[in-house]
């Protein structure tokens, strides 16, 4: 997983609440047994007219340019909640987006995003209104800046918001972790656990 | 102070208490499907890493496959197949459990576990599908999680995961007549939001839920994600130890007595504590349906569909806008006057044999309403092959339902088999997002004896409706 430190680019506004993980790739869109290859289905419902000739809906934010380029997501409440597909979260970063502005995710969706090097940042909704007025004067030009080790999302020279994130989410981005390696390390406690619990919970050991 | 349940679970799997809020907590059981555990078992192997505890793993097809009589690895959905071919063969190589078509196991993995034994109280049980709070309703501790951390729990018999805050919901009063569990937990998501729940475990109780059956609280913890819940549970009773005695990986002998007594002594101490609280009084509650795009977009089936003019965020008002534009509605139309195109009964929310009893009630001796299409997709294989016994079967088709094999069928569209643009389903699964049972599809969720009703009637209605009228 790449390293996540900051970011600047250029934000998209999809100002809506509860957009769930089937409108960000619905299912019919996961065609092969793979991670890759997922970004030309991601929205695939709002982005095309036509599903089968991939015409594009002019209306929808990131056919637009200068949306077409943008790597932050602005958005509304319970973004990613719904069903578990990662494949959420590779679609929305093999298409490009790194950083997703919200006042809330859907837990599962949270968690992959951390896993995949996309930054999930929780902000008030009254402060994503502003960070969408400041976009949409000039969004080519008034682009967006996330500085992870500092937690602070700024826009131009007058808006600055910290935001919060847990410190091992924050840690896994900044370092782009590999979680499985750094958890056999610990094999030893694991072990010492089984062993202890197997005496207390022997039906659970099949 | 005391604990609460899901504190005491907690304690008890806590391999290293990390200190920053996060735990690494032991994975009793891991459950795969063909749709994201092929894509986890695959990423294993390139990996070169491999499964560390094969017989504590559990995979079935419940997915893709198709449902149709006589089916076999072909699927209506294009690469499909793929999926099963490939999901079978890394099954194999990784020699954990797989319930393959054919085996009287096999079904939708949320019906399976319970059924089986392999959910029991206490445990924790961890899948890549977002409704494995499922099993809260047996008091076991299970929940959603991506592929990623999918491959971590298969190689590492752990997870990492963040102590999430404590809820209890308690269901107050008696429940009327004709209104159950499936109608709780949309009123619930009603009153409180598809968000109402972000960041907290719940804890369902009160004097409803205790008298609820084991498996009207399989759907009521099913939903508990619809909420934005990080899981739901119910506290394990008599009831619970009833249900799981003598399944296939239930526990035998002396350990059994052994589990007895530590199931016993699972539940919230009287001085716990929740970081919120939250009370429905069930008095005089109806069943309930939605009317758009969201869970929480639910009413009782008696009113009218919700005016966006009253609402006073602009948020929840435009998204109410664009739920009605979708589902073809207007503010004030009475629910009971939408027709419907299709009726489907099944899904991890409602398919076991008590729901598929429910519904055949209501259809005995009643058909179908013309031009309108209705199937019913029985949760597991073992559900399919209990209901026949019983003759649930002929009921069903002898009011003009088609009668499936077990799977998740049309509870989303991946491809292969939906309703059709425009088409308007009354339908017991889960979720009513936009395109979520086909292209330009139209959800209406209910409990399986308003799905019959409305079968039957051929829109929207309840089955105390139908029997005055």
């Amino acid at each position: 997983m790449e390293p996540f430190e900051h970011h600047t680019g250029i934000a998209a506004p999809l100002m809506q609440i509860n957009i769930d993980t089937d409108a960000i790739i619905p299912s019919r869109e996961m065609k092969s047994v793979s991670k890759k290859g997922l970004e030309d289905g991601l929205f695939a419902e709002w982005r095309y007219l036509s599903l089968t000739t991939r015409k594009e809906n002019p209306e929808f934010v990131l056919n637009q340019d200068p949306y077409r380029s943008a790597s932050l997501l602005l958005t509304g409440e319970n973004f990613g909640c719904g069903s578990s597909r990662e494949h959420a979260a590779w679609a929305l970063y093999q298409w490009g987006i790194r950083v997703i502005v919200a006042p809330s995710f859907g837990s599962i969706f949270y968690n992959n995003c951390i896993q995949n090097g996309i930054l999930p940042v929780v902000l008030g909704p009254e402060k994503i209104k502003e960070l969408q007025t400041f976009v949409e004067l000039n969004p080519a030009v008034n682009q967006l800046t996330v500085d992870l080790r500092a937690t602070i999302i700024s826009a131009g020279s007058n808006i600055c918001y910290p935001f919060s994130i847990e410190s091992s989410d924050q840690q896994n981005l900044l370092q782009g972790l590999d979680a499985i390696g750094s958890t056999l390390k610990m094999m030893s406690s694991i072990e010492a656990f089984e062993e202890n619990d197997i005496h207390r919970r022997p039906w659970v050991y099949l | 102070m005391g604990l609460t349940l899901i504190e005491k679970i907690w304690q008890e799997h806590e391999v290293i208490n990390q200190g920053d809020g996060n735990s690494l907590i032991y994975i009793d059981r891991i459950f795969l499907h063909e749709r994201t555990g092929s894509i986890a078992l695959k990423g294993l192997e390139k990996a070169n890493r491999s499964v560390r505890n094969p017989s504590h793993v559990f995979c079935t097809l419940d997915h893709i496959v198709d449902t149709f009589p006589g089916r076999g690895d072909e699927t209506l959905m294009p690469s499909g197949k793929d999926f099963i071919i490939s999901t079978r063969s890394s099954a194999k190589r990784a020699d954990i459990n797989f319930f393959d078509l054919g085996d009287p196991k096999q079904g939708i993995v949320h019906v399976v576990s319970p059924e089986q034994g392999i959910a029991l109280p206490g445990v924790t049980l961890v899948c890549p599908d977002s409704h494995t709070c499922t099993v809260g309703g047996l008091g076991a501790l299970g929940w959603g999680i991506g592929s990623s951390e999918c491959e971590h729990a298969l190689s590492t018999s752990t997870l990492t995961v963040k102590k999430p805050k404590m809820m209890q919901v308690i269901f107050d009063g008696t429940l009327p007549v004709g209104v159950t569990a499936k109608d709780l937990i949309l009123h619930l998501i009603q009153k409180f939001g598809a968000a109402g729940g972000t960041g907290y475990a719940v804890e369902f109780s009160g004097p409803v839920v205790k008298n609820l059956e084991i498996e009207a609280r399989l759907t009521l913890c099913n939903m508990a994600v619809e909420f934005g819940a990080w899981t739901g549970i119910v506290a394990p009773d008599d009831k619970t130890l009833e249900y799981i005695a003598n399944r296939p990986f239930t526990p035998q002998g002396e350990t059994y007595h052994k589990a007895l007594t530590h199931w016993e002594q699972l539940r919230s101490d009287s001085d716990a504590h929740f970081e919120a609280i939250l009370s429905i009084d069930c008095e005089t509650m109806s069943p309930f349906v939605t009317w758009g795009t969201s869970p929480q977009h639910a009413i009782p089936i008696d009113e009218s569909i919700p005016d966006p003019a009253q609402e006073t965020d602009p948020s929840t008002q435009k998204s109410m806008h664009r739920a009605l534009q979708y589902m073809g509605l207007n503010p004030g139309t009475k629910m009971k006057d939408i027709a419907i195109d299709a009726a489907f009964i099944g899904s991890c929310t409602n398919s076991r044999l008590s729901d598929l009893r429910a519904a055949s009630e209501v259809l005995k001796d009643r058909k179908v309403a013309s031009g309108v299409k209705a199937i019913c997709v029985p949760g597991s294989s073992l559900v399919k092959q209990q209901a026949e016994e019983e003759g649930l079967d002929q009921i069903f088709k002898a009011a003009g339902f088609e009668w499936r094999e077990s799977g998740c069928s049309m509870c989303f569209f991946a491809g292969g088999e939906s309703f059709g643009e425009q088409q308007r389903v009354i339908t017991t699964t889960n979720r009513n997002f936009e395109n979520r049972q086909g292209k330009r599809t139209r959800s209406h969720l209910a409990s399986p004896a308003t799905v019959a009703a409305s079968a039957v009637s051929g829109k929207l209605n309840d089955a105390n409706s139908l029997e005055i009228g």
